[in-house]
């Protein structure tokens, strides 16, 4: 007999499901918050003082999973020295229909010439217009990367790009593993860790969300988190919508 | 003329042009009426299943995404339409047809409402209502796998072919199911007549075939006419993950447009056909007032038949496809049994109590030889603990095994 209810019990669920909100959103009309590490297009950087943070030591393309990144050095001109070392990036170019984005170059640079913003709406018509050259992966003078015209920028995008992080030590010392390394320019300053990066998780201050906060009534009702259950729940969801107060800026 | 009264109030006073007329604007709506519910429902179903597996579903197109079916049919008419060179090209041109043409046909039979007076005609809310009605229907529902068959065999491919034999095959398997609970109705109504079906459950609820001839029928009729429409679960026919498309592989444009075209409206007819032989069709509670008595059934009807279709709806989202030696288990070990179990049984009740009860006891002695059977049959396909000896001499592989490492493990 219990077997026989065990059947029902598909229909069941697939009827709770009616009820509740769905998963997926109509994507180009809305849109769902990026997570803080989200891996898009990549930007080469500059020093303050304008000067191209590449070095041209192939680093990137060597550690490239897909070899979609052609890197060629060559000697700064004394006269006019394009970056501070001895060499820089003469040709820069990253091939977007093989670039998984897995962000290794990233990993890999040593000068933090290269990171990746948020942005990852891009689409080509054309094979050649798939092969970013350093004319628009440099950033413009204000440290900001181009938005270029087939591209679709979102607020606040453009200033995170700075930001990265490694996952091992930079000198190669064990006890680096797991320290969280931000940089601190292009208005990204020092962000908190995410979890999983240190022993401290503050989804408040790094922006991540997690899957049982954005979708509590998918949940089994004991995995359900504590705020959005019940009455408690209830209220919750009525404060979301409300519009929000602007924070007093902290002295 | 005289037998034509018979049949529908409408040729009371012979045939004249005005019911002439009448005929033709009642085959013009009920076709309408057809497509119609064609869009509707299939904007239902993706609407519904998207519900059900919290997506969103079709938005796009017009309110709520309701014109999404014409957006999608407008595409595949502007598409390429492709022939197969190894394809029959004749054949494969007219399979189409002979699916959707009995889909029509069929919704023709339905009675949509009760009666209605136009210009001092009396008028059924149903296209025709010929006297063989029910038969008339069962062959349509027979005819409309030939096009199945012969659009899979036409294809010159092999997965359509495959996909056409099983359609003949569950065809076949379901067909004598469905007949059987088809004769229950038919034997406690004692007519044929569509008409006469619906107006025999018209005195309340406790008249509905659904209650008068026990569950079984119903549920027995629901499965069956579910394989019938090679609708999930039952839907081997079209199973993506082993056939690619089925027998519409090879089909393209508007001959694709029109295969799912005549599957939904099978859809839509055999709730319909469920609601007109297990739920009394338009019967219902109905105002006595005078525009509000012939309203009130279409709407009853209409909540019955979309009841239905949700369900059908909710079988797709909730039911993993049956295997195939899985599906003519339960139609030819279960619901044929049981079927004809059931008519044996109602055929005794009506005839009278003790027979009734001799019937049952009957059917149940038999069912229990049956079991039996089954199960030493499926014993035997085993190999193992075989009561009945290996005909042939021939032993089965997995016997041959089983007796090897049964010696090394002595």
């Amino acid at each position: 007999m219990a077997r026989a209810l065990d059947f029902f019990g598909g229909f069941k669920l697939t009827f709770q499901h009616l009820t509740r909100p769905t998963v997926t959103t109509s994507y180009p009309k809305a849109k769902r918050p990026k997570q803080p590490r989200q891996h898009g297009r990549h930007v080469l950087n500059r020093y303050e003082d304008g000067m191209e943070k590449c070095i041209g030591c192939e680093l990137c393309a060597g550690v490239c999973p897909v070899n979609c990144i052609y890197v060629r050095g060559l000697d700064n001109p004394p006269d006019h020295p394009v970056s501070p070392g001895e060499r820089y990036g003469y040709i820069y170019e990253i091939n977007y229909l093989r670039c998984i984005h897995c962000d290794l170059c990233v990993e890999a640079c040593p000068t933090q010439a290269i990171t990746e913003s948020k942005m990852f709406e891009f689409s080509f018509t054309n094979r050649s217009d798939a092969i970013y050259t350093k004319a628009e992966l440099l950033v413009d003078d204000q440290g900001y990367p181009q938005r270029l015209p087939w591209e679709d920028w979102r607020e606040g995008e453009a200033a995170m790009t700075g930001g990265w992080m490694r996952a091992t030590s930079p000198n190669g010392d064990a006890a680096y593993e797991g320290v969280v390394q931000w940089t601190a320019d292009l208005g990204a300053g020092l962000r908190a860790a995410e979890a999983g990066q240190s022993g401290v998780r503050d989804d408040e201050a790094t922006g991540s969300k997690q899957l049982r906060n954005i979708f509590p009534k998918h949940f089994e009702p004991e995995d359900v988190p504590l705020q959005f259950r019940g009455l408690r729940g209830k209220l919750n969801e009525l404060r979301e919508k409300m519009p929000k107060r602007r924070r007093k800026p902290k002295s | 003329m005289n037998w034509l009264a018979t049949v529908d109030p409408l040729f009371d006073h012979g045939v004249t042009f005005a019911v002439l007329v009448i005929v033709v604007i009642k085959m013009l709506v009920g076709l309408g009426l057809l497509m119609g519910s064609v869009i509707v429902m299939i904007w239902f179903e993706r609407k519904a299943i998207s519900d059900m597996q919290s997506r969103i579903g079709p938005q796009r197109w017009g309110p709520f995404g309701l014109l999404q079916t014409l957006a999608d049919g407008l595409k595949l008419i502007l598409k390429e339409d492709l022939i197969p060179s190894e394809a029959d090209r004749t054949v494969f041109k007219l399979a189409p047809f002979l699916v959707l043409v009995p889909a029509i046909i069929t919704f023709g039979l339905v009675p949509v409402g009760g009666e209605m007076t136009i210009a001092g005609h009396k008028v059924l809310l149903q296209v025709a209502n010929p006297p063989m009605g029910i038969l008339l229907l069962l062959a349509m529902s027979g005819i409309s796998v030939y096009g199945v068959m012969l659009a899979g065999w036409s294809s010159g491919s092999k997965y359509p072919l495959l996909s056409s034999v099983r359609a003949s095959a569950q065809m076949i398997s379901y067909e004598a199911a469905l007949g059987m609970t088809i004769v229950t109705v038919v034997l406690v109504t004692g007519s044929l007549s569509i008409h006469n079906i619906v107006t025999s459950q018209s005195h309340g609820i406790w008249h509905w075939n659904l209650i008068r001839l026990g569950i079984v029928p119903f549920v027995v009729f629901v499965i069956a006419i579910t394989a019938e429409l090679n609708r999930p679960p039952f839907d081997v026919v079209e199973a993506e993950s082993e056939l690619v498309g089925g027998f519409h592989t090879e089909y393209s444009s508007f001959r694709f447009a029109i295969f799912f075209l005549a599957e939904y409206m099978n859809t839509i007819t055999m709730s319909a056909i469920i609601v007109t032989l297990f739920l009394g069709g338009p019967a219902g509670w109905a105002p006595n007032v005078a525009h509000l008595k012939w309203l009130f059934p279409i709407a009853w009807f209409l909540i019955k038949t979309v009841g239905f279709a949700f369900c059908y709806v909710w079988f797709r989202a909730s039911l993993p496809r049956f295997r195939y030696d899985q599906l003519m288990d339960l139609g030819w070990k279960r619901l044929i049994p049981l079927s004809l179990g059931w008519m044996l049984i109602v055929a005794g009740f009506l005839v009278a109590k003790g027979w009734g009860f001799m019937m049952a006891a009957v059917v149940l002695v038999s069912y229990s030889v049956l079991t039996r059977a089954f199960s030493l049959g499926q014993s035997r396909e085993v190999g193992a603990d075989s009561v009945l000896p290996i005909v042939g001499g021939r032993p089965l592989p997995g016997e041959v095994l089983r007796s090897k490492t049964d010696e090394e493990s002595d």
